[in-house]
């Protein structure tokens, strides 16, 4: 069984501190969701409110359609996976997984059965009588998996439990993830300041800082479109420019900026009118070298260093009057670049792969 | 691991100064404050009380009269046992067992309130309420519990006005002072192994086992309890083995037909001018105290090197 979860008007204080302001946020029975912020966004504060371990100070949380206030979280129908995994060391991996049928009054062979058939599903068959501290890191990982599903939770909550894992392990474990979630059906909320984690594994994604949800789509969308300077700014790599608008109508947008006017695409989302101080965001895969073709925008820059990494150059540029260094991906086609540093060069981009957006908070580097 | 390396490497680590000092003052410690006494206790009880004169005399030879005079009394005596030291003997370690369980009863909703529930101020000022009473001492204290239970004291005042008795309820002569004293004079060293051993749980591993529905009891029963037994265990051993070997409180706050074993230790020694006696009886409390322990650990599964934790 899957179950919807709203969040309807949810504000959670701590005395003046605001985690989380008006938070709405439907996310789908059977889904893959994720919350995607830098640590202290208030993304685990919003998991604790789904888990039951906090009330919000103010609005709802559902979950299938029934209003969660006054349940603890030892009575909703979630189960949350800790970002330390929280095993009990003194149990055996059997014992572990089992404690919630143990709660239930099932009995031992039975209890053993499930165990084992979730031994089965996360892949470590009979690995049941071992000590969790006889456990690999990612095997620790399925076990605290197994042991939230062994409650046939409808909604399974993950706190970053990724994050203590070595690169190779977290990469493998995205996928392993997303298979057990597609393989058991019910619906996931994932809590991650790892941009990778949210768009490989999510169904969809809310990004979230200070508190404020800032837009909720799948990754696709929140990588092409951003709808906010902060969302523009924390997922993926982006150039900005900033200035202010010149002439904007439903589809472009010319922002005058200190290289000049830049034409973009108008974000659906936010409106802008003349005058507005605003953001122009470029990703580095969209800035090309003009070679004397027409494109909507053209500025002059300087080349500061040229790195390879294989499938790509990465090329590091100075604007005039730009106040950050600017960077260009190009794919790699098998012939050197050859710009010397200090080489000055015309740099070109379509209006549709820029986007302007209001001025507005940026992700910190 | 190469002894002579290991010693090598403790003299590099340290200076030589230093080193000899530190090996020195434990050597001086396990020697001549530990090991010399007790050996000069038990060789003392496998003695025959003699006087002085004839100390080193040909009288002067190794003797089991003593340990055979707490089990089976004087030649003279009636009846088979010396069933008066034996019973004495007996209840006290019965006594110092239950002291010890009401302490544990006591000490470990405190101690995981402190380790868990309470918040920085809030739990420094409880451990300071809980230590400042002990800077009174023992004697003061004890005769505050005398005065506390006596008949035209403050729990019989209460207890007559609440209607619950309607006579003094002579709480010295019945012992509950006692337990209560003893009880009390070692409520902390319950609490500090017990509060140790709490303190290092991951509090996570309780909200994980409250998230899968187990109530309190079974979350302390399956997760808190088993974590914390070693803890339980060096709180248990030491408030067991201090209760059984108390002789201030027995004497102020015991009832006038109840004895405690170290009071009649302390007789011998004392009134009875029978050292030897005296040191066989207190190694047979200190024996079998420890016989008692070592069994306990045995049923509960704890080893000796987890107290030390």
């Amino acid at each position: 069984m899957s179950a919807d979860v709203e969040l309807e008007n949810v504000w959670i204080r701590f005395g003046d501190f605001v985690a989380a302001r008006e938070v709405n946020i439907t996310i789908p029975g059977g889904s893959f969701f994720s919350f995607l912020g830098p640590s202290g966004c208030g993304k685990t504060t919003l998991l604790r409110a789904v888990s039951g371990f906090m009330e919000p100070s103010e609005g709802r949380v559902k979950i299938g359609g029934k209003d969660m206030a006054g349940i603890g979280p030892n009575k909703r129908p979630t189960a949350l996976i800790f970002q330390n995994l929280a095993l009990f060391p003194l149990m055996t991996v059997w014992e572990n997984i089992a404690f919630a049928l143990e709660v239930k009054g099932v009995g031992k062979a039975e209890r053993r059965k499930r165990a084992d058939e979730l031994l089965d599903l996360i892949a470590l068959p009979d690995q049941g009588e071992k000590m969790v501290h006889e456990l690999s890191g990612g095997q620790k990982q399925r076990v605290a998996i197994a042991r939230a599903l062994a409650a046939e939770p409808d909604v399974l909550l993950l706190d970053e439990p990724l994050s203590a894992l070595d690169l190779k392990l977290r990469q493998h474990m995205r996928t392993e993830l997303r298979a057990i979630q597609q393989r058991v059906g019910i619906t996931f909320i994932y809590i991650t300041h790892d941009q990778g984690e949210a768009l490989t594994m999510s169904d969809n994604v809310a990004v979230m800082s200070e508190g404020v949800i800032q837009q909720v789509t799948d990754g696709n969308t929140l990588y092409d479109h951003p709808e906010t300077s902060f969302v523009a700014s924390f997922v993926g790599e982006n150039n900005l420019f900033r200035g202010r608008v010149k002439e904007t109508n439903a589809q472009q947008t010319v922002v005058e900026t200190n290289v000049g006017p830049i034409r973009a695409r108008t974000s659906t989302k936010a409106a802008l009118n003349n005058g507005d101080p605003a953001f122009v965001f470029v990703r580095p895969e969209s800035l090309k070298f003009a070679n004397g073709a027409h494109a909507d925008n053209n500025i002059k820059a300087t080349v500061h260093t040229e790195e390879f990494e294989g499938h790509f150059w990465q090329v590091f540029l100075d604007v005039a009057g730009g106040d950050k260094r600017i960077k260009m991906s190009l794919v790699n086609e098998g012939t050197a670049l050859g710009h010397a540093p200090g080489a000055e060069v015309d740099l070109s981009f379509s209006a549709e792969l820029a986007v302007a957006l209001p001025e507005g908070q940026l992700a910190a580097e | 691991m190469n002894p002579s390396g290991y010693f090598r490497r403790f003299f590099v680590r340290n200076g030589t100064a230093l080193g000899t000092f530190l090996l020195l003052s434990v050597a001086f410690w396990m020697f001549v404050m530990i090991i010399l006494p007790q050996a000069f206790m038990i060789d003392f009880s496998f003695r025959h009380n003699l006087p002085p004169a004839e100390l080193g005399g040909a009288k002067d030879t190794y003797t089991t009269e003593h340990y055979e005079f707490m089990v089976y009394g004087s030649a003279e005596s009636e009846g088979e046992f010396n069933t008066v030291d034996l019973g004495v003997f007996v209840r006290t370690l019965i006594a110092a067992f239950f002291v010890t369980l009401f302490d544990l009863a006591i000490c470990y909703p405190i101690a995981y309130f402190l380790a868990h529930s309470a918040q920085g101020g809030w739990s420094r000022l409880m451990v300071l309420s809980l230590i400042v009473p002990f800077w009174v001492n023992e004697i003061l204290r004890a005769f505050a519990f005398r005065i506390m239970f006596g008949s035209a004291g403050v729990i019989n005042g209460f207890l007559m006005w609440l209607g619950v008795i309607d006579q003094p309820v002579d709480f010295i002569r019945e012992n509950v002072a006692l337990y209560a004293g003893l009880g009390y004079a070692f409520i902390l060293l319950m609490i500090f192994p017990l509060y140790n051993a709490i303190e290092s749980l991951d509090k996570n591993q309780i909200e994980a086992a409250r998230d899968m529905g187990a109530s309190w009891i079974r979350i302390h029963r399956r997760i808190v309890i088993p974590f914390a037994k070693p803890g339980i265990s060096s709180g248990c051993t030491m408030v067991f083995m201090l209760s059984a070997g108390a002789l201030a409180a027995p004497q102020i706050l015991g009832g006038p037909s109840s004895l405690w074993f170290t009071q009649i230790i302390y007789q011998w020694f004392q009134t009875g001018n029978n050292w030897n006696r005296g040191s066989a009886y207190a190694l047979i409390l200190l024996a079998s105290t420890i016989i008692f322990v070592l069994l306990m650990m045995k049923v509960f599964k704890v080893k000796l090197g987890e107290i030390a934790r």
